[in-house]
């Protein structure tokens, strides 16, 4: 185990030399540019409203609407990005880099092969994790500076992104034992959209009142829980939120999310932990 | 145990000195930066301690690969085909830098197919066929007399079967009987003949 801390030094250095960091680095400024820009117009197109009819029956809090709706959008764009970059920071730990050449000199090295993998697990954890939180903490400053928007709960939501980029580094390392770096990195985004995908049908489920829509993205949000806490830090920024304003939400594109409840962080720790050990189970037998 | 795969390569991003000082910390080394530099020095890379690998060239990543496997000064190496990416001159860097190795008293496994290599370098060959040694022994253990050939003023004769201690009465017989011996050469048989004869027709 004294190695650890060395292979969590080398992994970093190699995630911030690798050109794909600064790929990384310049779409996230694309982004945020962008979100910016965003954020921008649906506020002024608040505010011209506000102007213009004074009245508002339903009492819908029209700021708090384009506030959550645009940070509901940065945190599916920060999901985004950082699955990105937690693919792409372990999809061939294990045999793409077994085919490269680049594992052999160091799996004979007196470390051990869960060593390795623990290692690669932690840096790859810790570089989306601190990535995800800065572009949040961006997105965040944006929308309170341009819109005074503020979400209800912000170190909740930012800490599970985090996770959720986790759960993604640790799928995609279970991956690598198996498959090639290109095959890996298709089937990572084949079950980051699978998760997506059941989120969104759960939102429709619930504008639908369709119950079993409803199971089957609960199912599938356990089942891929990067989605569950992603949906869990949707419904906590407008965990305040109630009246026409929480319906008015409800119905937008980011509204339906489902708040997780107390066994969301246990199991997403224990689920890290499961994939963890099966990808160390699988190695330790692999024949390279 | 310091050991160099076949097929290896090292991360393009890191430099010479970083790589090895990597491995050093794997190793649990306590060599540190003299090591290195004599590492470096050894097998002729000082002067490209801080340039990246994916700069280098393939001779020069497969000599840093072999400081990388001598890193911790291992009792033993075990050698995968080390010089199968080097041009003449780079294999001869090598060849030089295993007789220091032995020079030191480090033991070194050299798995190779470049048999005129070996020959040159080994003090024991176990011929391998099919997971099983088929021969073993001293390089001139294993070579045998293959035949005396003489230059003549004839031409060149050859006496097949000979061994060296033949030489000298072959001569005397030659000469006895007027002939004028230009060169004398004892042929023995080399690492290739004795590879094919052992694995035979196994070899594809």
């Amino acid at each position: 185990m004294r190695g650890i801390p060395i292979v969590i030094g080398y992994s970093l250095k190699e995630s911030l030399r690798r050109r794909v960091f600064l790929v990384v680095l310049v779409l996230t400024v694309v982004f945020l540019g962008l979100f910016a820009l965003g954020t921008n117009e649906a506020f002024q197109a608040v505010e011209s409203r506000l102007g213009a009819e004074a009245d508002n029956p339903l009492g819908v809090d029209d700021r708090e609407l384009t506030g959550a709706t645009m940070f509901g959008l940065s945190m599916f764009g920060t999901l985004f990005l950082g699955a990105v970059l937690a693919a792409f920071l372990t999809l061939g730990t294990v045999r793409g880099d077994a085919e490269r050449g680049l594992l052999q000199p160091l799996v004979v090295r007196p470390i051990g092969r869960s060593t390795l993998l623990v290692g690669r697990f932690a840096a790859a954890a810790l570089v989306c994790s601190v990535y995800v939180v800065l572009v949040y903490l961006g997105t965040l400053l944006i929308t309170w500076q341009i819109g005074d928007w503020l979400p209800d709960r912000i170190v909740g939501p930012a800490a599970q992104l985090a996770a959720a980029t986790a759960v993604i580094a640790a799928l995609s390392l279970l991956g690598s034992v198996f498959l090639t770096a290109t095959a890996n990195g298709i089937a990572v985004f084949m079950v980051f959209g699978a998760g997506l995908v059941a989120g969104l049908l759960g939102q429709i489920g619930e504008a639908l009142s369709s119950e079993r829509l409803m199971n089957v993205a609960e199912v599938a949000s356990w089942l891929l829980p990067f989605e569950a806490l992603y949906q869990d830090g949707l419904n906590a920024i407008t965990a305040d939120s109630s009246g026409f304003t929480e319906v008015a939400l409800s119905l937008g594109p980011f509204g339906g999310a489902q708040a997780a409840g107390a066994f969301l962080w246990p199991w997403a720790l224990a689920y890290i932990a499961l994939v963890g050990l099966l990808a160390l189970t699988a190695f330790a037998r692999k024949d390279l | 145990m310091g050991y160099l795969a076949e097929l290896f390569r090292f991360p393009g991003w890191a430099s010479a000195d970083e790589l090895l000082h990597l491995h050093q910390r794997l190793a649990g080394s306590r060599g540190g930066e003299s090591e290195r530099t004599e590492l470096l020095q050894l097998v002729g890379l000082t002067e490209a301690r801080s340039r990246r690998v994916e700069t280098m060239s393939k001779g020069m990543q497969q000599r840093l690969g072999l400081a990388q496997a001598l890193v911790g000064t291992p009792r033993f190496l075990f050698l995968d085909e080390p010089t199968s990416a080097l041009d003449p001159g780079g294999r001869r860097t090598v060849r030089g830098l295993l007789e220091e190795l032995r020079h030191r008293g480090v033991a070194v496994l050299l798995n190779s197919h470049l048999l005129s290599e070996i020959e040159l370098v080994c003090d024991r060959v176990a011929i391998l066929s099919r997971g099983v040694i088929v021969a073993e022994g001293r390089p001139e253990d294993l070579a045998r007399p293959r035949g005396v050939e003489v230059d003549v003023d004839g031409g060149t004769r050859l006496y097949e079967g000979a061994g060296r201690q033949e030489v000298p009465r072959i001569v005397a017989d030659l000469v006895a009987a007027g002939a004028q011996v230009f060169g004398v050469r004892v042929l023995e048989t080399t690492l290739e003949e004795i590879y094919l004869e052992a694995v035979g027709d196994q070899a594809g």
